[in-house]
């Protein structure tokens, strides 16, 4: 089987899969990282969705073979400590239920957000609607995504605020 | 042990998951952390006396306090989704007065010595176990202060336990209970630790944060097909495309050459490819050569579903019979006819059907998202000929249920492979095995005939239904009452309108179709039927569906509470933008009741497009009414996504449906605002995982009868005419 390496969460990593493997595969039996989830396997769940060089992808569709080389990031690498804005507003709005979709659901709200600082209601229906939910946690997965955007951008102001301050210090 | 990257991340599930080579089982009605041990998995001096005292209960749940001062709950009950995980750890932190931010919670395992069978559906959860899991709760509360008072000297009136903590204010001593549990554990259970009143409640009706977030939103919960175990397998089973087919020969030579692929085996449900990982049981599969024997129904479709439930109509079991229904309707002024029907329903959790299982000669241990640990473990055992105490089952967390789950077909692959092959073997469905290897919702016809009087008030309901029953087919017989099959007629059997003259019955018959539970079993099809003839009533009698309601809904005050919630909080009456309609249905069941109302308009294709839902539940007791409020957003999104687009295809004997191109569910863009109240007055209490499921179709149908003058007979809905 022919050898490949990827950069996954922000680590080399080597392995051996037939050409054909899809990269969800890979992530879930190789590198043993299960946060990625198999739906559909027909890119119609959305349920796989990670970050291709930034991008969300479809995981399933995704053969091995063309992600050589390509920097993965996977629920397990959006943060160490589920403190993407993302993760925290998810729990602050109480979005999963029985869970299973989520991962891709973050994944894909991420890649919007990275995209779309404060996204319209629009916005999030057209980078979120491939994403199948079967509990119905449709409304708060939107709130919870209105939350983030707030939340990262008050972070920001107040990055930005503070890198002023040390500018001021410096300067002063 | 399994590898070190998947032991580090999931705290949710680190006990059930890692002790893949653990001789645990001997459990404790409140089991304690013995310090000492230094293993958080050692069963305490308690254990024999805990397990002698949990036989007498149905389920009695596993109180562990850490040397930290964590609480970890063990919950007989499978979290799918509907937050059992958080609701039933609620009922023993109430009485154990812990902190709310110090409690875990994870599955118990299916040890019927100490947990009786346990199995979780019916919305039963919460309301079957209210007191068992306070008393809990209780009697591990009274271990710990019988404990301090030990160590004090002091009588058990002057102490009280906060917190955590057990206090004795008149010398001002507390102490931990993690520095109690080992000797509580071995002090001798109270026979009846008083529970609180529910003006003391502190944790219950109070909106918690669920348990099972914070492991859902990083990827380190465990799903069914997050297992890993040493060596483990993966396989897939290909099952006789044909409804009653079955595999006559095959031909492995291609498939046993895929690189990863180590055997191609029969077993009772089809022909597995067994491989080191999914992709290479897939890839051998692809090249796997069956014939299959034909099934007998080759001519079966959707159509000659109809055709047959048609066909029985008039044969059914009288279930209700009121007044004189075929007089009231021959002498009737104006009366209707009509026929109601409906699909076969896929559960399409989002996790497709999966099980772990590990065989040798004297174990089998499984790891399987299921609702019913005790069903799989005697599935088990019924291959392996085990006794109970040989067979140890871990159930993961669930990527759905909604009934799907208490089946047990995916844990008999698991163990007959598990057995073949001497090694642990992980069955996966595909999405397509899934839905086609279902086991779905029955499909059915209600000849309806309805008429109103001289004022325009309903008179007669004559309801005619058939449709294949799911307890007669599953050998349940304590579903079954006079012959008729409980869940068939539940919602119209009760139909809680006066009408003087009301006749129902109900006619079996027997397809080729394997049939399952599915959330709100025979209400998902009932609550529609009953809710939309209402209305083709009240449009015949010329009344307004809700006044219609409210006086025939005179006996029933729970029902028009609720309704009248509904209406002021959805401004019924109120005009609605240009095209835009109110649809409203009530309906009964599981022990709740649930009134909706839809605002739908009709995109240009006919497509409806469910804007608003507002939702009432009358629970009677709401131990954590964020996840009511949750279960009422679900319920509502998987009812509307099978009113709208919901039907599994059969035809030429196949099942079609493979997929969710096929068989869609509801979108983001689709999911209609919801808004949802909660009644909570104290009323005997209901259950929650199915009741929000009914109703949905039913009001979108009244709403559609608004706009276009006709009436919604037939699921899915699809698309509709539009008025000229
Ligand atoms: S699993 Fe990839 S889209 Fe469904
Ligand atoms: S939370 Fe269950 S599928 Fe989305």
């Amino acid at each position: 089987m022919p050898a490949y390496t990827l950069t996954v969460n922000g680590e080399p990593r080597r392995f051996e899969a037939a050409a054909d493997t899809p990269l969800l595969w890979v992530l879930r039996d190789v590198l043993h990282l299960t946060g990625t989830k198999y739906g559909c396997g027909a890119g119609l769940c959305r349920a796989c969705t990670i970050h291709l060089d930034g991008e969300a992808s479809f995981s399933c569709q995704i053969p091995i073979s063309a992600a050589e080389g390509r920097n993965i990031t996977t629920i397990e690498g959006l943060s160490p400590d589920r403190s993407h804005p993302l993760q925290q507003a998810w729990i602050e709005e109480d979005v999963p239920q029985c869970g299973y979709c989520q991962p891709g659901q973050i994944m894909s709200a991420a890649a919007l957000l990275a995209r779309t600082p404060s996204p319209s209601d629009d916005d999030i229906d057209a980078a979120m609607r491939s994403n199948l939910c079967r509990c119905g946690t449709y409304n708060r997965i939107r709130s919870a995504i209105h939350r983030a955007a707030k939340m990262k951008q008050a972070g920001a102001t107040a990055a930005a605020a503070s890198g002023a301050n040390a500018e001021e210090t410096r300067h002063g | 042990m399994a590898d070190p990257e998947f032991a580090a991340k999931s705290p949710l599930s680190r006990r059930s998951f890692l002790q893949v080579s653990g001789g645990l089982g001997v459990g404790l009605v409140v089991s304690f952390l013995l310090p000492a041990c230094g293993r958080e998995d050692a069963p305490g001096a308690g254990a024999r006396r805990g397990a002698a005292a949990a036989a007498n209960g149905e389920v009695n749940a596993w109180v562990r306090i850490t040397p930290e001062g964590g609480v970890v709950l063990s919950i007989a009950k499978s979290e799918m989704g509907q937050g059992v995980l958080t609701s039933l750890a609620m009922l023993v932190a109430e009485e154990l007065e812990v902190d709310w931010a110090k409690v875990r919670s994870e599955h118990a395992l299916a040890d019927t010595a100490l947990y009786g069978k346990w199995s979780t559906g019916g919305s039963s959860s919460v309301r079957a176990n209210f007191d068992a899991y306070r008393r809990a709760g209780a009697t591990a509360r009274e271990l710990l202060v019988a404990a301090a008072c030990e160590r004090w000297g002091a009588p058990r009136s002057e102490c009280r336990a906060e917190n955590g903590e057990v206090l004795h204010p008149a010398t001002d001593r507390r102490l931990a209970y993690a520095e109690l549990a080992e000797r509580a554990a071995a002090l001798p259970p109270p026979a009846e630790p008083p529970l609180k009143a529910r003006a003391d409640y502190r944790v219950i009706g109070k909106d918690v944060r669920r348990l099972d977030t914070p492991a859902k939103v990083d990827g380190s919960a465990i799903f069914g097909l997050d297992v890993r175990v040493p060596g483990m397998l993966v396989a897939q089973v290909v099952r006789p495309p044909e409804l009653g087919g079955a595999v006559d020969s095959f031909d492995a030579s291609e498939a046993l050459a895929v690189q990863g692929v180590r055997a191609v085996v029969e077993i009772p449900n089809g022909v597995a490819v067994v491989a080191d990982g999914f992709w290479a049981a897939q890839s051998g599969r692809r090249k796997l050569a069956v014939v299959w024997k034909p099934g007998p129904h080759a001519d079966l479709d959707n159509a000659g579903v109809r055709a047959r439930c048609l066909a029985v109509v008039d044969d059914g079991i009288v279930a209700r019979n009121d007044g004189d229904a075929e007089a009231a309707f021959a002498g009737a002024p104006q009366k209707l006819e009509a026929v109601y029907e409906f699909p076969y329903l896929a559960h399409a959790t989002l996790e497709p059907m999966n099980c772990t299982a590990r065989v040798d000669d004297e174990r089998c241990e499984l790891w399987v998202p299921t609702q019913s640990p005790t069903g799989a473990a005697e599935a088990a055992a019924k291959i392996t000929g085990f006794d109970a105490e040989q067979i140890r089952v871990n159930t993961t967390l669930l990527g759905g249920g909604f009934g799907r789950r208490s089946a047990h077909d995916f844990v008999e692959d698991a163990v007959h492979l598990a057995k073949r092959m001497k090694a642990p073997v992980q069955v996966v469905y595909t999405r397509e095995d899934d839905m086609k290897a279902g086991l779905y919702r029955p499909a059915g016809a209600n000849v309806m005939r309805g008429a109103v009087d001289a004022e325009g008030w309903p008179l007669v309901w004559d309801q005619r239904i058939a449709s294949p029953s799911i307890m007669r087919a599953k050998n349940w017989l304590s579903g079954m009452k006079d012959g008729i099959d409980m869940t068939a007629v539940e919602g119209v059997r009760n139909l809680p309108y006066a009408i003087p003259n009301l006749h129902v019955r109900w006619a079996d018959l027997e397809l080729p179709v394997s049939l399952h539970w599915w959330r709100s079993v025979g209400s998902s099809q009932n609550g529609w039927v009953t809710e939309c003839f209402f209305d083709e009533l009240c449009a015949l009698g010329g009344k307004d569906p809700v006044e219609a309601r409210m006086r025939l809904l005179a006996e029933h005050p729970r029902h028009r509470r609720a309704l009248a919630l509904a209406v002021e909080k959805a401004g019924y009456g109120q005009p609605l933008a240009e095209g835009h309609a109110h649809g409203v249905a009530v309906h009964e069941s599981f022990g709740s009741i649930v009134a909706q109302i839809a605002e739908v308009s009709l995109a240009q294709d006919g497509a409806p497009r469910v804007h608003r839902v507002v939702c009432v539940v009358d629970c009677g007791e709401a131990i954590h009414p964020e996840g009511v409020r949750h279960q009422m957003e679900s319920g509502i999104t998987m009812g509307l996504s099978a009113a709208l687009w919901g039907e599994v295809a059969i035809e030429k004997g196949h099942i079609t449906t493979a997929n969710f191109d096929a068989y869609p569910i509801a979108r983001i863009d689709q999911m209609p605002r919801v808004e949802s109240f909660v009644i909570a007055e104290g009323d005997p209490m209901g259950g929650i995982g199915e009741p929000g499921t009914p109703p949905i179709a039913g009001a979108i149908g009244n709403a559609i009868l608004k706009l276009t003058g006709k009436p919604i007979r037939r699921l899915p809905i699809g698309r509709v005419e539009r008025m000229a």
